[in-house]
């Protein structure tokens, strides 16, 4: 198992290096002076001086490049314009909201897709399993944006269901004290209920557009696996020894079932913290999306890259998460000597 | 003997809807297996013999369907049963081993645990009982070590010892009728032996009944106590072993004893069954599914078959061969 | 004798293509219905600009943020510009977006995957961590990282698209060339001299084209999003050229006050063309292989 792991992340580390290169290349690609990007609009020709001598813009592409590594290694991201905050110090306060979002966003979803998957493939050509595929294509149809306006205009707007679409908690309510960033948890933890209810409602939204985003692929997958799974022949064999329709669809079947639905997961996640972007936008989410957003407006540039930089390293880990995920399922994967 | 059969199968029919017509895989195909009898239901590739038996049991495919007949299980009948009456049966008094022992099992489960579920479900075995049962069952089934072999997985195991797991599995709950659809096809030589000999020991400890599904006549011979021929969805002969291959009256069973290597003196003799099965989708399938590649073909054969009725020696045919012995395949013109 | 291809050519004619493709459409109305909308998409596209009733760009702030009536039928933006000439010009540029960047990946990925195929060793191993490399990014952030680099423009807009969809294309190309080396056309070019390259270009090429058919039409719907998701964040298309995604960005901010028609309508449009194109992707899928229908 643990040399699986291992293995695994060693798997790893060229997409990792890859990540780096291409983040350096990509600021170093910058049509006319980096320099002036990151020393930004309003910057005197002397401060853009200043600004190339400081970030090594004069020094070889090789040396950069180094230099590059080595901040990187320290956790330097460089410091935003617009704030003067380290970039690093940035990210990391507002990665909590994304994760939040994002988490809640996947569960919705594989709460919907999954059984809508299982049921589809369980009862095929029934209305559920029409139901399935008219809400794969049309899921996969929708841009995310537009989805999270529809629902802010029918549930804010029309209904008057959830609250404005104004960030993680409403001004009324304290934000809950810090214990890992997430305000459900949080405020649990502080024994806030009020602040869970709050935080709850507005999270709802977001969480739903970004699940109603994801549901496609997942409930595609999982009926397109359990229906090839529930024509095996060790399911055949199951129900032949006169296991029940649970264990038979359950432990069998869908057991076997989720593992090409785990590795769809992945790319599920690649769509997933792009949307997260487009949603925290529609609904003033303050997490690392906007945050590079509002930057890329105001041509800040090194929170852009160290936005690009986080997201990759956090789908490397995420796709590694999987992969041994994958592992402790499939005895196959787990074992092979 | 009038004593009530295991399973009595009565004109079973099943159909299976497919892009390219309707096949009409089984036609009226009656047998009975008398309780600790070993019968075997014997045939070529496509004969229907498998699909009989998973009718049986119920786990047909999707696009199947049995469109006529009965199968008495005890009192009750598996084709008309609700799925929760099947439930109970499937398992505890009605068991199943497959052809390729390796797909049969469930992959990324530890075939302990396999074991152990047939065991509470069926086995009035409670949860905690249960590891420990299923060691003991691996143990009967003769693999060694079962201690450590039943926390492994299917494809840590040779093709012998899943199908040996296999058995194991089935019959757990010491069930009163055993299905074996081709348990030696993919096993060596001599393993293949050990199989059927396991399963011969274990039948006669439990007092079960076993159907074997064979295209291998040779093997049902040895094994078995009766011998149904199937060709292309249909019985068409039905008889104690001894007797059939003393004396078979059907056309098709000679030719099949015929290109058996056993019964064949030397390589030259050794005939293949001319012809090949007609297609079962066809709208005009003749009433004896054999009559066009017979070589005994007769006017009457344009007749549907007489029923087949009674016990002893059964043959759908109405031109069958004279009852006398032979050891060489008919010569009558084709 | 010569060893006859596993995978035949497609040498069947035009002819036999649509005799196929009507028995296709026919057999499924659905597929159908996504070609006709196809057509449509592409008239919109084609003529727009001159048959919408008003100047996409004219505006007019005495008929600002109407709702849709007689004159406007999709309502007035926040300018008085009028929302069903703006989402139907917006057409053109949307499509050319799409179509754009779908030839450029299919030439350069396409290319580059089928020499890996056929070549195999460094080529295949170049293009492979040339591919891992751009799959270890969220395939969106990519995009935002490019074109925040390179400049806002609707070359950088397709250039992204195209580099963030190569891997997929690569490796369908790089597949189909490793099955097509060894096949017996191939093996006749060679032996009438032709060099590598010319049967990498005019015989395996035009072969696995059929099957890269398939993903061009659900990369334009990808392509389209992708552009519209830029536009959305600003790092797109710039106002005020009407482009669906920069209209829905306009609208975002009226929809929470009530006025839908803005942001809707270009959504729509947005939606039902994504949809055509995945609907037409399946059908094309169940054309040109029936084996792999979901």
């Amino acid at each position: 198992m643990l040399t699986m792991i291992a293995k695994r992340m060693a798997m790893a580390i060229p997409s990792l290096i890859g990540v780096v290169v291409v983040t350096f290349f990509l600021t170093r690609a910058l049509p006319g002076d980096p320099a002036a990007y990151f020393a930004g609009p309003a910057a005197t020709p002397a401060a853009i001086e200043q600004v190339r001598v400081k970030l090594g813009l004069d020094r070889p592409l090789v040396e950069q490049f180094g230099r590059y590594v080595i901040d990187l290694a320290h956790g330097n991201l460089g410091d935003s314009l617009t704030t003067g905050q380290p970039v690093l110090t940035e990210l990391r306060t507002r990665l909590p909201a994304s994760a939040e979002l994002t988490l809640l966003g996947l569960l919705v979803s594989i709460l919907i897709a999954v059984p809508l998957g299982i049921v589809a493939a369980t009862r095929p050509n029934s209305l559920i399993d029409h139901a399935c595929r008219v809400v794969s294509t049309a899921g996969v149809s929708l841009p995310v944006f537009f989805t999270g306006l529809i629902l802010v205009y029918v549930f804010y707007y029309l209904l008057g269901w959830a609250p404005a679409p104004l960030g993680r908690l409403d001004v009324f309510y304290d934000t809950p004290p810090q214990v890992t960033g997430f305000y459900l948890i949080d405020s649990l933890l502080a024994r806030q209920p009020e602040v869970f209810v709050a935080s709850l409602k507005q999270l709802i939204l977001p969480a739903l557009t970004l699940g109603i985003f994801s549901l496609a692929p997942i409930a595609r997958m999982t009926r397109a696996a359990m229906l090839a799974v529930l024509s095996s022949d060790f399911v055949r064999a199951a129900r032949a020894s006169g296991l029940s329709p649970f264990t038979v669809i359950v432990s069998y079947a869908f057991r076997n079932a989720m593992l090409p639905v785990i590795t769809t997961l992945g790319m599920v996640f690649s769509f997933l913290l792009g949307a997260n972007v487009l949603v925290e936008k529609v609904f003033a989410w303050p997490g690392i999306g906007s945050y590079a957003v509002e930057a890329l407006l105001a041509s800040d540039f090194a929170p852009v890259q160290g936005f690009v930089l986080t997201m990759a390293v956090m789908y490397v880990a995420l796709n590694l998460l999987i992969d041994v995920l994958y592992g402790l399922i499939d005895p196959r994967v787990r074992l092979e000597a | 003997m009038t004593a009530v059969p295991a399973l009595s199968v009565e004109g079973l029919s099943v159909e299976f809807r497919t892009r390219s017509g309707t096949v009409r895989a089984l036609d009226n195909v009656s047998f009975a297996v008398g309780k600790g009898e070993t019968i075997a239901l014997v045939g070529e590739s496509g004969s229907g013999k498998s699909v009989t038996a998973y009718a049986v049991m119920g786990i047909l495919d999707r696009a199947g369907k049995v469109t006529a007949g009965r199968a008495m299980l005890g009192g009750l009948d598996l084709l008309a049963a609700t799925p929760r009456q099947l439930a109970e049966v499937r398992g505890r008094e009605l068991a199943m081993i497959f052809q390729n022992p390796r797909t049969a099992l469930n992959p990324i489960r530890p075939v302990g645990r396999q074991i152990a579920d047939v065991l509470v479900r069926h086995g009035n075995v409670p949860r905690r009982e249960a590891p420990e049962r299923a060691i003991e069952m691996l143990r009967a089934v003769g693999i060694t070590d079962p201690a450590r072999r039943a926390k492994a997985y299917p494809f840590e195991m040779s093709g012998g010892m899943c199908q040996r797991v296999m058995i194991a599995i089935a019959l757990a709950a010491k069930p009163s009728l055993l299905i074996a659809d081709e348990p030696t096809t993919g096993l060596d030589v001599t393993t293949q032996a050990v199989i059927m000999d396991l399963v011969a020991e274990l039948a006669e400890k439990l007092g079960m009944a076993t159907i074997f599904i064979t295209h291998d006549l040779a093997l049902a011979g040895q094994r078995s106590s009766r011998i149904v021929v199937m060709h292309a969805g249909h019985v068409v002969e039905n008889a104690p072993t001894r007797e059939l291959f003393a004396h078979p009256r059907h056309p098709y069973t000679a030719e099949l004893i015929a290109a058996t290597p056993d019964a064949a003196a030397s390589l030259d003799e050794l005939a293949s069954v001319p012809g090949a099965l007609p297609d079962l989708r066809r709208a005009d399938l003749p009433p004896c599914r054999y009559s066009e590649r017979c070589p005994r073909k007769i006017d009457a054969c344009a007749q549907p078959l007489p029923q087949a009725t009674g016990s002893g020696h059964i043959i759908a045919c109405w031109n069958p061969l004279p009852l006398r012995v032979i050891d060489r395949p008919t010569e009558s013109a084709a | 004798m010569t060893d006859i291809a596993a995978t035949p050519r497609p040498d069947g004619g035009l002819a036999a293509l649509v005799r196929h493709a009507r028995y296709v459409i026919g057999e499924n109305p659905v597929t159908g219905f996504a070609f006709a909308l196809f057509v449509l998409i592409v008239l919109a596209a084609v003529l727009g600009p001159h048959i919408v009733p008003y100047d996409p760009l004219a505006s007019d702030t005495a008929q600002a943020l109407k709702p849709p009536n007689a004159h406007h039928w999709f309502g007035t933006d926040q300018l008085g510009r009028d929302v069903f000439s703006r989402v139907i010009v917006a057409t053109r540029l949307d499509f050319f977006i799409a179509v754009a960047s779908v030839a450029l990946v299919f030439v350069v990925g396409g290319f580059a995957g089928v020499a890996a195929g056929f070549f195999g060793d460094w080529t295949d191993r170049i293009v492979g961590r040339v591919a891992d490399t751009i799959m270890a990014f969220p395939l969106f952030v990519l995009a935002m990282g490019i074109v925040a680099a390179l400049g806002n423009t609707v070359q950088n807009i397709v250039l992204a698209t195209a580099i963030v969809n190569f891997p997929l294309y690569a490796r369908i190309a790089r597949a189909e060339a490793n099955i097509r080396r060894e096949a017996g056309f191939v093996e006749a070019a060679r032996l009438s001299g032709n060099s590598d390259w010319r049967i990498l270009a005019f015989q395996i090429l035009p072969n696995v084209f059929p099957i890269l058919v398939v993903q061009m039409s659900l990369t334009m719907g990808y392509a389209i999003l992708n552009a519209a998701g830029l536009s959305f964040i600003g790092l797109g298309v710039r106002p005020p050229t009407p482009e669906w995604g920069i209209m829905v960005a306009e609208g975002a901010t009226f929809m929470v006050s009530g006025e839908w028609w803005n942001a809707f309508f270009p959504g729509m449009a947005l939606m039902v063309a994504v949809f055509c194109f995945n609907l037409l992707g399946d059908g094309l899928r169940d054309m040109v292989d029936p084996r792999r229908r979901t």
